[in-house]
C-alpha cells in the first residue's frame, strides 16, 4: 500500500515518492550484486586460471597477462580426460535415473499407503541422513570388495542409487498430490504401479527436476568415494582424474581448472533442461479453482 | 445399468463404529440422494460402495452380484469427486479417454464414445484444452464425462456441486437431472444440501450419526417426516416444534391452547412435540393454534418470513409478500389439522 498511496510530502513536491523506493531498491540491488559477485568469483577464477601459463597461476590477477588456450589443448589432447568425462557421464546419468525411480517409488509408497511399520521405515531411512559419508566409506568398501565391485561402475554407483534425502523430498511432494486423483485412477481401472507412473509422477515433475539436478551435480562432483573405490586410471571420474594432474612436487592448477571448466558444461546442460520443470507448478490445476 | 443393495452395512475405525447397519435397496435407474450433516456417514457409505473403503461387515450387491471383495475397477461403477479430480497434466479428451484405458473397446469405438459424451456434455470444442484453462463448471463436466464414458452400472457422486457458486450449482443440478433422464443409469448422489436432495432425487436417504433416519420420496420426507431430525433437516426454514401434552387425540400446548389431531397414534407418550411447517402456518386461519407478537420480518419477495414470539417460544411463519404484518403486530396463527405433525418428545419419533 505504501507504494500506491503517495505521502503528503510527495504530493507537495513535484517529484512523486520515488526517492525512498529508489533507495530501497539500490540497497536491494547492491546486496544482490554482492551475492552475485560471491557466486561468480570462483567460476571467474576457474576460467581465468585455465587461461594462464603455469608461472602466473599463483598471481591473483583476474585477467591473465598472457592469455593462452594451451591448457585446453593439453587437456583435450590427453586421451584420459575423455575417458574420465565418459565415466562421469555414465555414472551421474545412471545414478540420477535410478534415484528418480527408486526415491519416488519409495516416497510414494511411504506417503500413500498405510501399512504396519510405515513410520518406522520412514524414520530408519531418514536416520541415515545423520551418518556422515566418511563413516560409511569403510563398510561400502568392504561390501564392494565382497561383491567384487572394486574398480567398477557398480562399485562407484551403488551407494548412491537411492538416497534418503531424495526419498524424503519425494514423499513430501507426494503429500501434495490429493488422494482423490489416486482414488479416481483406481476406479478408472489402473493398478497401483500404473497410478504411480501415469498419475502421480507427472504431478511431481518439479520435484523430480529438482532431485535430478541435485543428484546429477552430487555425483558429477563426487570425489571421496570414487577416489577410494577406483584403482585404475581408466575408471577415474573427472574430479578424481583432475586431482591427479601435476606431479608430487607441484599441482598443475591451470590444468585442473581447465578440466573443471570443461566439466561444468554437462551440469549447465542438465540445469537448463530441468529448470523449466521446476518453475511449472501443475498439481493444483485439476482441482477446484 | 443395475440395481444396488446394501445389507446391514457397518464400518468401524478401530473400536469406533461410524456406520451402524445400513440397509437399502436401490432400483435399477433410480436416482437416490444421501443427505445429512457432516460426519453422518453418507460419504463413507458411498466410498464403501465404490470400494475405496473396506466394509467392516455387511454385504454390498451391484446388479445382484456381491462386490465386497472386488476392486473398485471390477465393480462397474464410476465416481465423480467433490474436487473433480481431473488429471491436470492431461487434456480434456485424455481425461475422458482415461476412463476407457482398461476397456478392450476398439480404438474407433472409443473415439466415437468420447465424441458422444463430449456432445452430451456440450464440451466438443473444449476437448483439446487443459483443465487449467477451464472454469469450475466445465471442470465438473469433464469429471462427469470421465465417469459417463464407461457407461457404468452405477454412478456415484460425492458432493460434486459443493465447490461451485450458487448460480452454477443450480445450473449443474439441472444438468445432472437431465443427464439422468437421458442416460437412465442408477445414481447415488451424496450431498449435505437438502435443496439439492429435494430437487434431484427419486428417493432421499436421510442419515445422522451413522444411522438411516428415513428413506422416502422428496414429498414423503417433507410431508411425513419420520422423526424430529428429519422434520428439522428437510425444509427451509425448518419445521417449528412446539412442546405440548397429548391426551388421546388432543394436543395441549402452553397457554391452554389445544388442538385435535385426528391421525395421531393413540396410547403413545404424553409429552410430545407438535410440528408445523412455516408454509402451513397461516394468519387468521380457521383453526388457530397460536397467538403472539411479530418480532422480525424477512422479506423474500413473493413471501415474507415472520418471526412470532408466542407462549410456546419463537416460531416462524410465512406471510404474503405484498401485504405482511408489521413488527409489533399481534397475530393469530393456525394450520389445517392434517398439516400438523406429532412427535414423541423423548424419542423424537413421529406419532402421526
Amino acid at each position: 500500500m505504501a507504494d500506491i498511496v503517495p505521502s503528503a510530502e510527495a504530493l507537495l513536491t513535484t517529484q512523486p515518492a520515488k526517492r525512498p523506493r529508489n533507495m530501497g531498491q539500490i540497497i536491494r540491488w547492491l546486496l544482490l550484486f554482492l551475492g552475485g559477485v560471491l557466486m561468480v568469483m570462483p567460476l571467474a577464477y576457474m576460467i581465468s586460471t585455465s587461461l594462464k601459463w603455469p608461472h602466473e597461476v599463483y598471481n591473483v590477477n583476474l585477467i591473465p597477462e598472457e592469455p593462452t588456450l594451451e591448457n585446453y589443448t593439453f587437456v583435450l589432447e590427453d586421451g584420459r580426460f575423455y575417458l574420465w568425462f565418459l565415466n562421469s557421464i555414465i555414472i551421474a546419468t545412471i545414478t540420477t535415473i535410478c534415484n528418480l525411480l527408486f526415491d519416488s517409488l519409495v516416497g510414494y509408497t511411504l506417503c500413500k499407503f498405510r501399512f504396519p511399520g510405515r513410520q518406522i521405515v520412514f524414520i530408519a531411512i531418514l536416520s541415515t541422513l545423520m551418518i556422515p559419508t566418511e563413516m560409511l566409506v569403510i563398510p561400502w568398501y568392504l561390501m564392494s570388495q565382497a561383491f567384487g565391485w572394486l574398480d567398477s561402475y557398480w562399485g562407484i554407483m551403488f551407494p548412491g542409487l537411492m538416497t534418503a534425502f531424495g526419498t524424503f523430498l519425494m514423499k513430501q511432494f507426494f503429500e501434495g498430490v490429493p488422494d482423490d486423483f489416486i482414488e479416481a485412477a483406481r476406479i478408472d481401472g489402473l493398478n497401483e504401479l500404473q497410478i504411480w507412473w501415469t498419475v502421480a509422477m507427472p504431478l511431481v515433475k518439479p520435484a523430480l527436476a529438482a532431485l535430478a539436478i541435485f543428484v546429477f551435480l552430487g555425483n558429477w562432483t563426487a570425489f571421496l568415494w570414487p577416489l577410494i573405490v577406483t584403482n585404475s586410471v581408466d575408471m577415474y571420474t573427472i574430479p578424481v582424474g583432475l586431482s591427479g594432474f601435476g606431479d608430487e612436487a607441484d599441482v598443475a592448477w591451470e590444468l585442473i581448472m581447465t578440466g573443471a571448466a570443461i566439466s561444468t558444461i554437462p551440469t549447465l546442460v542438465v540445469f537448463l533442461i530441468f529448470q523449466r520443470f521446476i518453475i511449472r507448478g501443475v498439481v493444483m490445476a485439476g482441482l477446484k479453482g | 445399468m443395475a440395481n444396488l443393495a446394501l445389507r446391514n452395512l457397518t464400518k468401524s475405525y478401530g473400536t469406533t463404529e461410524v456406520l451402524h447397519g445400513i440397509t437399502l435397496d436401490v432400483a435399477d435407474g433410480e436416482f437416490v440422494v444421501f443427505v445429512g450433516p457432516s460426519g453422518c456417514g453418507k460419504s463413507t457409505t458411498l466410498r464403501m460402495i465404490a470400494g475405496l473403503e473396506e466394509t467392516t461387515s455387511g454385504i454390498i450387491e451391484i446388479g445382484g452380484r456381491e462386490v465386497n471383495n472386488l476392486e473398485p475397477k471390477e465393480r462397474d461403477i464410476a465416481m465423480v469427486f467433490q474436487n473433480y479430480a481431473i488429471y491436470p497434466h492431461m487434456s480434456v479428451k485424455k481425461n475422458i479417454a482415461f476412463g476407457l484405458r482398461s476397456s478392450k473397446m476398439p480404438k474407433a469405438d472409443k473415439e466415437k464414445r468420447i465424441q458422444e459424451v463430449a456432445g452430451i456434455l456440450d464440451m466438443t470444442d473444449l476437448l483439446d484444452r487443459k483443465p487449467s484453462q477451464l472454469s469450475g463448471g466445465q471442470r465438473q463436466r469433464v469429471a462427469i464425462g470421465r465417469a459417463m464414458v464407461r457407461d457404468p452400472a452405477v454412478f456415484l457422486f460425492d458432493e460434486p456441486l459443493s465447490n461451485l457458486d450458487a448460480q452454477l450449482r443450480t445450473q449443474m443440478r439441472l444438468e445432472i437431472k437431465k443427464l439422468h433422464q437421458r442416460v437412465g443409469n442408477t445414481i447415488i448422489f451424496v450431498t449435505h444440501d437438502q435443496v439439492e436432495a429435494m430437487t434431484m432425487a427419486d428417493r432421499i436417504v436421510i442419515m445422522k450419526d451413522g444411522h438411516i433416519q428415513q428413506v422416502g420420496t422428496p414429498t414423503e420426507v417433507f410431508h411425513k417426516p419420520a422423526n424430529t431430525f428429519v422434520a428439522r433437516f428437510i425444509g427451509a426454514p425448518s419445521m417449528n416444534l412446539l412442546s405440548g401434552e397429548l391426551d388421546g387425540t388432543l394436543v395441549r400446548l402452553n397457554a391452554d391452547r389445544q388442538v385435535r389431531i385426528p391421525g395421531v397414534a393413540a396410547g403413545g407418550a404424553t409429552n410430545i412435540l407438535l410440528g408445523v411447517r412455516p408454509d402451513d402456518l397461516h394468519l387468521d386461519s380457521a383453526n388457530p393454534i397460536l397467538s403472539g407478537k411479530v418480532t422480525l420480518l424477512e422479506p423474500l419477495g413473493a413471501e415474507t418470513l415472520i418471526y412470532v414470539d408466542t407462549p410456546s417460544g419463537e416460531i416462524i411463519a410465512k406471510a404474503d409478500g405484498r401485504n405482511p404484518p408489521q413488527v409489533g403486530d399481534a397475530v393469530q396463527l393456525g394450520a389445517a389439522p392434517e398439516n400438523l405433525h406429532v412427535f414423541d418428545s423423548a424419542s423424537g419419533e413421529a406419532l402421526t
